[in-house]
Parts: structure tokens; sequence; C-alpha cells
């Protein structure tokens, strides 16, 4: 049962560590066209050939990968620092007004189709990463708001809430210091699993060209390009399809991973 | 009483051990029962008594060892492939669990439940199986309940009733009942203990009755083996094993469960907790309706009831977490409420039931036990006065480093003792403080107690609704049912002489030892 953790673990590794590197490093510039280059076969120079601009396509992947995480992670860290409090005011003031309105106003979010509406979004306010992060980050925060009430709600029933209460502790205290450690780990899980669709999300903006903006790379973006010469060079979009694909699985892998080994009753029965 | 020698054995246990992952659990256990005989098996938690039910019924966990011979009517169950134990289960052996709340499916409707265990047995048409499901279920006594209730429209007792009549279902030979009664209040253990016992002479059926109540299997069983550490150290016939008592383990666990009366009352000082006709409704239910007291200082007051009768609505209005509908709550002459001051608060604490879920388990010990400190200010020597408070229950300073998960059971609700202690509390509520604990651990808490009473002159609201707790720990009880107390007075007066009637059906139901089989051996006596 670790395995999947340790194979998504490793997966996601690989293209974190490719998006730092690309930070600091990249094997070719990729604002740099060469146009004589264009469309190579994978050499020692260019292991992964050239795209149709001559640009190199390891370049292009780190820095795609770079753009992919930035805005899946910016996306999910939304959801949490808006999400998370709204459900844990909602648990803490459980079949109040206040809970209804949080969680209501969750459910007409949830009610809109997510990608129409960031494409929406993006068509409106303009084509940018930046309006990409906001388009994703908003539909994550009711999934966030849930996922925390849902885990606060039994705790609130628990003994040591209420020795908490008789120690004189306000909700907001309680929330802070008992609740939100013990559902860390829903947190962390869920997360992860954001985080993948996320990634996805920013793909299909991209796609459609509502993402990343050329010069910046990304991998939505690089399969668009792909898309009419999918017969004569097919690896350009074969390579950042790939890489969409093993990025996402690692994550989930990762999640699920991670939910087993953070559940204690799970830890248990399982080993 | 049945024969002593059992003729030809319904069930016949050889040498049975199990150990799971390296650690032995079960060591040479070996015991018979005779058809139409009640066995009792006593012992406290971890002792292997719940285990030796799933050896026998086949349910151990994969990863474990097993050795021995578990033989119905000679047929050993151990070298039984799955599908043979499947169709065993239920048709040969029954089972009744602790927990009448979650043994049942909440989806399906009792009717359903008890058909369905009838069908997957024996070829019968949907209403045959809903026939000997409506007769079985007339058989526990739930004729007036119709077969398409769901379980949620029960009460516990009803529950427990619907799960006898799923383990009789197929009328099997031997019924397996685990802490059948646990989980119920007094008054209606005395009712499923009767049916059980009605069971079995009508039907023929062996019982193996397991317990941690002494009480329970003297007035049920014909004989009784006490476990410990899985193995059994004694078993004789129900008398002659009460009269001999030869295991020292055996004399323990009886002392532990008989905790001597109070001695002297301890003199009154001024009052410390004062309720004044105090109500609580929630809608139209009356959960607390008029309810008044004095505590005083260095005075123990229990009170008594059965599950719903409105303790824990009580508790937390006296607690000041909830507002009183009605009336008035005075602490120390503060009136106490949800808006109290928190340097108010201090002055009373509690301890809860449930050593596993009193504490975040993601705390360390020192700062679980310092989290009152909030009340009055974090004091320059907390790490101190935690200290102090870990020693003064009985645990080690070194504890307090710790986490709850690394403690008993017992040394948690001592954790929970010195929480409550820490801001020096004139009051302690005690919510079925030491319900959840094995006898003997019990014992060693209710000392810790009645101690830190006399160092510190603490007052105590003792609220169980175990009898025998309350008569050992208090100087006056208050007896509640449905939100009013119907009985109030001195604990031995009351006991002695109850009033209500509702009292003295408390007193009467509580399982006891006949006094006569105890000759020499406890001082203490019920009546």
């Amino acid at each position: 049962m670790r395995v999947s953790l340790v194979i998504g673990a490793m997966l996601s590794a690989v293209f974190v560590s490719l998006a730092a590197v690309s930070l600091l490093w990249l094997p070719y510039d990729i604002t740099v066209l060469d146009i004589a280059g264009r469309l190579h076969p994978p050499s020692a120079s260019h292991w992964l050939g050239t795209d149709h601009f001559g640009r190199d396509m390891v370049a292009m992947l780190m820095a795609g990968a770079r753009t992919s995480i930035a805005v899946a992670l910016v996306a999910v860290g939304i959801g949490i620092v808006f999400g998370v409090p709204l459900g844990l005011v909602a648990a803490a003031y459980r079949g109040t007004w206040l809970d209804e309105a949080i969680m209501r106003g969750n459910d007409l979010v949830f009610a809109f189709p997510s990608l129409v509406i960031a494409i929406l979004i993006t068509a409106v306010f303009g084509a940018s990463a930046v309006n990409a992060i906001l388009a994703i980050g908003i539909f994550n925060i009711p999934v966030f708001a849930r996922v925390a009430r849902g885990g606060a709600l039994p705790l609130w029933t628990l003994d040591y809430i209420l020795a908490a209460r008789v120690a004189g502790k306000g909700r907001a205290r309680i929330s802070a210091e008992h609740i939100l450690p013990n559902i860390a780990n829903l947190l962390i899980v869920q997360g992860t699993i954001q985080f993948s669709l996320g990634i996805l999300a920013e793909a299909a903006l991209s796609y459609v060209g509502l993402g990343a903006q050329p010069p910046m790379a990304s991998w939505g973006r690089m399969l668009a390009d792909a898309q009419t010469m999918i017969y004569t060079e097919p690896q350009l979009a074969i390579l950042p399809g790939m890489a969409i694909v093993l990025m996402v699985l690692g994550l989930n892998l990762m999640g699920d991973g991670l939910r087993d080994a953070l559940d204690p009753r799970l830890r248990k029965a399982g080993m | 009483m049945s024969a002593l020698a059992p003729c030809p054995s319904l069930l016949a246990i050889d040498g049975l051990s199990v150990a799971i992952q390296g650690t032995d659990l079960l060591r040479e256990v070996s015991f018979d029962i005779a058809p139409g005989e009640v066995m009792g098996l006593v012992g406290e938690s971890g002792s292997g008594k719940s285990l030796t039910a799933l050896a026998i019924m086949g349910l151990l966990p994969d990863s474990s060892d097993m050795r021995g011979a578990v033989r119905l009517e000679g047929a050993d169950l151990t070298v039984l492939p799955e599908r043979a134990l499947c169709e065993m289960r239920g048709r040969d052996i029954g089972m009744i669990f602790q927990e009448p709340m979650t043994a049942l499916n909440p989806v399906h409707t009792i009717g359903a439940q008890v058909a369905e265990t009838v069908r997957l047995h024996r070829r019968a048409s949907r209403a045959e199986a809903r026939a000997i499901a409506r007769d079985r279920l007339d058989r526990v006594g739930l004729s007036h309940i119709g077969l398409d209730r769901y379980p949620h429209e029960l009460s516990g007792g009803q529950r427990q009733r619907v799960c006898i009549a799923l383990a009789i279902a197929l009328r099997p030979k031997l019924l397996i009942a685990d802490e059948p009664t646990t989980a119920l209040d007094v008054t209606t253990q005395t009712q499923i203990l009767d049916l059980l016992r009605d069971l079995v002479r009508d039907e023929g059926m062996a019982l193996l009755l397991i317990t941690h109540d002494l009480g329970v299997v003297a007035g049920m069983a014909d004989r009784v083996a006490v476990m410990k550490s899985g193995q059994i150290v004694e078993s004789d016939t129900t008398e002659a094993l009460f009269r001999t008592m030869r295991h020292p383990y055996t004399r323990a666990l009886l002392a532990a469960s008989r905790p001597a009366a109070r001695v002297a009352p301890s003199t009154v000082g001024a009052p410390v907790l004062e309720a004044h006709d105090v109500a609580r409704h929630y809608g139209a239910t009356r959960a607390v309706d008029g309810v008044s007291f004095t505590l005083h200082a260095g005075e123990s007051l229990g009170l008594v009831g059965e599950s719903g009768c409105g303790k824990s609505t009580l508790t937390r209005v006296l607690l000041g977490l909830e507002p009183a509908d009605a009336g008035r709550v005075s602490l120390l002459g503060t009136p106490v409420g949800p808006e109290m001051p928190t340097a108010a608060r201090a002055a009373q604490q509690v301890v809860f039931q449930d050593p596993y879920g009193s504490f975040n388990p993601r705390w360390r010990v020192a700062d679980l036990v310092a989290e009152p400190f909030h009340l009055t200010g974090r004091p320059a020597d907390a790490e101190a006065k935690v200290i102090a408070a870990l020693e003064a229950v009985g645990l080690a300073a070194g504890d307090a480093r710790k986490y709850p998960h690394a403690f008993s059971g017992g040394q948690r609700q001592r954790i929970a003792i010195a929480r409550a202690l820490i801001t020096r509390p004139k009051v302690l509520i005690l919510d079925e403080a030491v319900s959840a604990l094995d006898v003997r651990v019990r014992a060693q808490v209710l000392d810790v107690l009645s101690d830190l009473q006399k160092r510190l002159g603490l007052s105590y609201v003792f609220i169980s609704h175990d009898l025998s707790v309350v008569r050992a720990i208090t100087d006056r009880v208050m007896v509640m049912q449905s939100g009013r107390i119907v009985e109030e007075g001195v604990t031995n007066e009351v006991f002695f002489n109850p009033q209500a009637a509702y009292t003295a059906a408390l007193i009467n139901a509580a399982p006891v030892i006949p006094e006569a089989w105890l000759d020499g051996h406890v001082g203490w006596s019920w009546a």
C-alpha cells in the first residue's frame, strides 16, 4: 500500500524539480525562435528534438512544468486560504444562519460548470496566467470549505472540545488549536487532488488559448500548437500530453497513498 | 442449576491458543459447554474474552495464528473451509454484540434484516421468511413493533432485542452474547437478561455469556470461567466459584467491583454550587425540568439516572456551556451561564466519561493539562504546576512530554483529573468519569478522587448510572427521571429505604451476587 505513495511522490518530485531547475537554468532560451532549426528529430544537442519554431522541447517541457505547477499551486492556495476558514466557521456555528449562508453560497459556486466559468472569466478579463489562477482558485474555495466543515463537525462533538470550552476558549480559538490540526490530513489529501485537477484545468485553459500567453510556455498550449502537425510530427503532441498524464497520475497516486498513510485507522489495518 | 459435569458437550474448546503478529493473546484456553447450559466468561478488557468468541466463530483476523481445537458437537471448526463456516455461523451459533446502536443496518427495516438471515441459510419464500421474522420478533418481546420499522425508531433495549431475534432466527444450538447489556441502562439490562434466560430454558439453547460484570454472571450462569491475560485462571460452577474464590485474581476482581461504602460523611462547609429551579427545553422536550440543589464545600453529591433522563443537559447547564431557560445556577455567588467571566469559570472543572475522546490526540500531556490556564492566564510556574498536578493523581513528571495514546484508559482518566485540578477549582463535575474503566482501575481512580477531596477540600458532583459507585463515593444522592429529581437524600438512607418507586426499581434492577455465597470474602453488602 506504500507503493502508490512512493511512485506518486517520485513522479511528482521529478516534475517539481524540473520546474524548480527551470527557474535558474534552461538548456535553451525558449524566447529565441530558430526557424531554420525547426522540427529537428531528437539528437545529442536537442534530446527530444525541436518544435515548429525551433525551440528545444526539453526546455519547453521544463518551462511548461513551471507554469502548470505555479498556476495549480496558487489556485490550491487560494482554495485553502479562503475555503478552510469558511468551512471552520460554518462548523463552529453549525445550524445557525452563518452556517447556512456559507454552505448555500458554496452550493451556488458548485452549481456553475467550473471550466465554462473559468473560460468566461478569462474571456472577459483577458487571457493571462493570473486570470487562469483566479478562475481555477475560486472553484477550489467551496471544495475546501466543504471538506473542512465535514471534517470539523464530528470533532465538535468530542469531549476534548467540551473540555476546551470549559477552559473558556472561544470557537475561533478552538477551531485553530483543536480542529485545524486534526483535519490537516484531510486537507493535505484534498490539496493533492485539487492540485492535479488544477493542472488539468490550466492545461485545458491554455489549450483553448485562455491560459498562459506566449512567450510563456505551457503544456496545454504546446498541445494546441502541435495539433495541426499531429500526423507528421506526433511527438510534439505526445510529449506534453505524457507530461500532463504523468504529473496528474503522480499527484493522484500520492493523494491516495497519503490518505492511507495519514489515516490512523487504515494504517493499523493495512500493514 | 443444571448438572455439574457437562455430559456430551455441545461446544468443546481444547487448548485454544491465538497469537497475532507474534503476541500471544490466548494461551491454552479450554472449556466445555453442555447443551442448554449457560457459561459465563468473565474478565477485564484485553483479557481475551471477545477474542475467544471470535475464535469460536472463525472470525479471527487473517494475520492470526491459531492452535488447538474448537469442536461443535464433535466436529472441529478450526479445520472447516470458509464456506462451511459461513453456513455454520447463524445456523448453529448465533452471536449478540455489545453495541445495539451499530449492530443493525440503519437503512433496512428490522423485519427485512431478520428475514434476510433466514433466507440466507434456508430456502424460504419471502412470505415465509417474513412470517419467521414476525415469530422471532414476537419471541423477543417485540410483538407490538411492526416489521417495517427502522432501527433508529427503536430504543437501545428494543434494538438489542432485534439483535437477539437475529441471532436466534434459525434456532441455533449455541448463542454467544458478548457484553450484551453493557451499553444498556440497568433496568433495561434486567429485561434483556431475563429474556436470554427464558430463551435458554424454552429453546434449549446453550449460552456463552461474556461480561465484565460479576453480578451479571452470578445471576445468569451455571458455570463461570475467569479470564486474565488470555488464560482461564479459574473455572467452576457459579456458586462454588463465588464460595471458594481460589484464585487471587478472582478475589481482586470481586473486591474491586464492590467498592466499600463511604465511611464518615465529611463535614459540610458553605454552599459552593447552587441550582434554583433550573430548566432547559429543546423545543417541546423538557430535558431538565425544575432542578434545584445545593452543593456544599467538601461534599460529594451523586446524580443518578438512566440515559435520556437529562443528566448530560444538566451537566452542560451547570458548566455554563448552555443557558438555563428558567431558574439560575450560581458558583461561589457568581451567576453561571455562557456569558460568565472566564476567571469565574476556573472555580469549576469537569472530567468526562470517555478516556479516549477526552484529549486532542495531537497535543502533549503537558499542553493538555495546562489548557484550563486559559481561564486564569498562564502563570510563570505553569510547568511546575502541571508536574505537581500529574504527581497528585499518581503519574510521573516525565509523562508530561508524552502524547495521550501512550496511556491506558485509567491513566487517561488520571490525566483528565489532573487537567481539571490545574486551576485549583472548588467544584469538580465527574460525568460518568469512571464508567468506562475496568473494575480494578476504577477502584484506583476512585481512591485518587477521595484522596484529593480530603487534601484539597473539593466538592464533587458525581454523575453516574452505576449505583455501586455512587454509593461508594457520595454523601448525598439525587435520582433523576425525565428531567426531574424524583428523590434526594443522604446516600445511605436512599439506598436502604428508597421512597420513590423509580429509585426502588433502579436499586432492585442492579445485578447482585447472593450474599450467602460471599460469607467471609468481602465486608460490604447491598442490604
